[in-house]
């Protein structure tokens, strides 16, 4: 494959779309399947041929708005229709030229002016099963510009210049991190995608897998030329049958195309990926876990240093990154670090990609520039709370993040404001409760989640989030005392401190920033008897005596 | 197995295998899986019993595997679990007497948009009532 090559795929695929009139794009994510766009689409097709109009009807991605699915976009106009039925296909089919269905259309222009697509410019624009629609709308061309024009060190230096962090939660520079893998002695490395997407209330790689594979195995490519790897693996959780089906396919193409295999491009790199299905394990998202679940081992973390770049996958050094921070790099590349670096905040670069939940009007997914107001994307793009409710704490970071009030929306998005208020970014789960939620509840919910997911190999993991959702139930259930909270805060800290990996450390966050921002809950709780959400079932003290006791 | 070389980190890769086309890993699938491949029994099981995604009880005829995320449980699926668990008499992650329904619960499933979401036989539905979901345990109690 050569760049005269590639522009002529590119070149006839849009010339092909070029001969119809119009494009209806439905989207196909998982989310818009469920409510049956697969016969949307089908109907369209169908609806377009019996009236004889020159349409092209196509398979898409997620579109991001998931509360208003299933989504339809005919281009070039661009009129967004939302809650399409198959019944809906005719007048659909029959509006094209003329004016849009009314009824059916999505006015949303808040929902979208305020967001910049980077990771997420092709969703909903291409079909994710063919190789061509992501080679016309530019892809593959940052990998050909890598392994012509640029060094491994060139490619290194455009992202550390760009100042892209990991996507994952953890906010690593990943310029950085490239650079110690291709400094790592070594004859073989490794690449790993970190799909195993564990935080609930999380779908961004889900959807990107979904919506536009070809643009991870790309980045992925790019990062094996610069730190000379040629063996990838992307793990992806086999709670996702849609995203596995689709990376399959899409990796089978790239090996036709010559873009994956031995010699890429008539150069002498050579790079292939293979998936590995995770079986439910959220600390499998602990990179060293993940290794340890790559080489068909009980997915428990090791202690580290060593770190993966210098001796992860059997050994070898191996670089591990999020499937956002790859769909990043192609962009990167291809218009450059400055470009990359000049949106965002100070010291969090470039776009990052929200997954917004719970009570909100407008779930689904959006993408936004680093540093934008919390408040912006909850009651701007976001929509805020419906129903009338009024919002009381967004939950950013899954069981390792934290709550924040009301008080707190004005901060920016970035990395290290997150961390300072007792959240974390996380891998972009945001949950918006509403005062119908407990707050204690929700902390004991996230213990528990970090309780059954423990892996067990360390003690403080394993025998103090049990004790922290003892006291957490006894809390909820009325029949707490004071004495409890004191001791609760003390288990917080030791678990925190003394955690072999990022699950411990991070699992008492959810309760301590409920504790920072929420106290009056929990002493309604223990002083009133009451719960001011009407969640907890508060009994009379004695009935629970009994499950005080617990055996880690 | 021969599709991954009988390499022994194929391990999970081999259960997945297993566990698609029987529904779930018995003691003989296990012992076969740990012979062929050479890995101890003791590490083949400790991954089957590690891995939530692994089950060592068939599973009934049909499964409803309800999200227990956090998107959906701010939604409410702790209602829509107790619920079935009183229907169908049986604690999350069991099995009728008669075979018939499997009640799981998943740690979600990424369809968040749509929360609340239980999985019927795998197929997934958002936005779920109790009163729907009922429904349907009820039509496959009577089949």
């Amino acid at each position: 494959m050569t760049f005269e090559e590639l522009e002529q795929i590119a070149e006839s695929t849009r010339a092909e779309y070029a001969k119809y009139d119009h494009e209806i794009n439905v989207c196909m994510g998982t989310g818009c399947l469920s409510q049956h766009s697969d016969q949307l689409k089908d109907a369209l097709a169908k609806a377009v041929a019996d009236q004889g109009k020159n349409v092209f009807v196509r398979r898409t991605g997620c579109m991001g708005l998931c509360a208003a699915g299933p989504l339809v976009l005919v281009d070039p106009e661009e009129i967004l229709y939302q809650h399409c039925k198959a019944d809906n296909a005719e007048t659909i089919a029959a509006s094209l030229g003329g004016e849009p269905v009314a009824e059916l259309q999505c006015n949303l222009r808040e929902h979208f002016d305020q967001q910049v697509h980077v990771v997420l410019e092709n969703s909903g624009h291409i079909d994710p099963e063919k190789i061509d629609d992501y080679i016309a709308r530019d892809g593959y061309q940052a990998l050909l510009t890598a392994l012509s024009d640029m060094t491994p060190n060139g490619v290194i230096r455009q992202i550390t210049e760009s100042g892209l962090r990991g996507r994952g939660g953890g906010g690593y520079p990943t310029g950085l991190k490239w650079g110690t893998v291709a400094k790592a002695q070594g004859d073989i490395k490794y690449i790993i995608c970190n799909g195993d997407e564990g935080d609930p209330g999380a779908f961004m790689d889900r959807s990107v897998l979904e919506s536009d594979p070809q643009r991870v195995i790309e980045g992925m490519s790019i990062a094996a030329y610069a730190v000379g790897a040629s063996k990838g693996y992307v793990y992806v959780r086999a709670e996702y049958p849609l995203a596995v089906a689709r990376l399959t396919n899409c990796l089978r193409d790239a090996r036709r195309r010559g873009l994956l295999g031995n010699n890429i491009c008539n150069t002498p790199f050579n790079f292939d990926v293979e998936i590995r299905l995770g079986a439910g394990a959220f600390v499998c998202g602990e990179e060293t876990a993940l290794i340890a679940s790559i080489e068909g081992k009980r997915g428990t973390p090791k202690p580290r240093p060593p770190y993966p770049a210098v001796s992860g996958l059997w050994g070898k050094p191996t670089l591990i990154n999020n499937v956002e921070t790859f769909a990043n790099i192609a962009p990167i590349i291809r218009k450059g670090g400055k470009w990359f670096a000049g949106m965002g905040s100070e010291r969090s670069k470039g776009t990052k990609v929200f997954a917004l939940t719970g009570k909100i009007t407008n779930t689904g997914l959006v993408e936004v520039p680093m540093g934008i107001k919390l408040r912006d994307i909850i009651e701007g793009i976001g929509g805020g709370v419906p129903d009338g409710h009024t919002f009381k704490a967004v939950q950013t970071g899954g069981p390792s993040g934290g709550c924040l009030p009301a008080e707190l929306l004005d901060i920016g998005v970035s990395y290290d404001a997150l961390v300072k208020v007792g959240a974390m970014m996380g891998s972009g789960g945001m949950i918006v409760m509403d005062d119908t939620s407990c707050m204690v509840n929700v902390a004991r919910f996230f213990i528990e989640f970090c309780m059954t997911e423990s892996c067990g190999k360390c003690i403080p993991c394993r025998a103090g989030t049990a004790q922290m959702h003892t006291l957490l139930t006894r809390i909820c259930n009325g029949s707490g005392t004071m004495a409890d909270l004191d001791l609760l805060v003390d288990l917080c800290s030791t678990v925190k401190e003394t955690s072999l990996c990022g699950l411990g450390q991070t699992a008492p966050n959810p309760v301590l920033s409920t504790l920072k921002y929420f106290k009056h809950e929990y002493i309604d709780h223990i002083v009133h008897k009451r719960c001011p959400a009407g969640v907890c079932d508060i009994q009379a003290p004695a009935a629970n005596a009994a499950t005080s006791e617990v055996l880690a | 197995m021969r599709k991954n070389g009988f390499a022994r980190h194929a391990l999970i890769e081999t259960l997945h295998t297993v566990q698609s086309s029987f529904g779930y890993l018995d003691d003989d699938s296990i012992r076969f899986v740990a012979r062929s491949l050479r890995v101890p029994l003791s590490q083949a099981y400790g991954v089957v019993t590690f891995y939530h995604h692994f089950s060592l009880k068939p599973p009934g005829k049909h499964t409803m595997t309800i999200c227990t995320g956090t998107a959906c449980y701010i939604k409410g699926t702790d209602k829509l679990v107790a619920a079935a668990e009183k229907r169908l008499g049986i604690p999350q992650g069991q099995t009728t007497k008669d075979g018939k329904i499997s009640l799981m619960t998943a740690r979600c499933v990424g369809a968040c948009g749509r929360a609340p979401v239980i999985l019927v036989d795998g197929e997934l539905h958002g936005q779920m009532p109790s009163e729907q979901m009922l429904e349907q345990l009820e039509r496959w109690a009577v089949e």
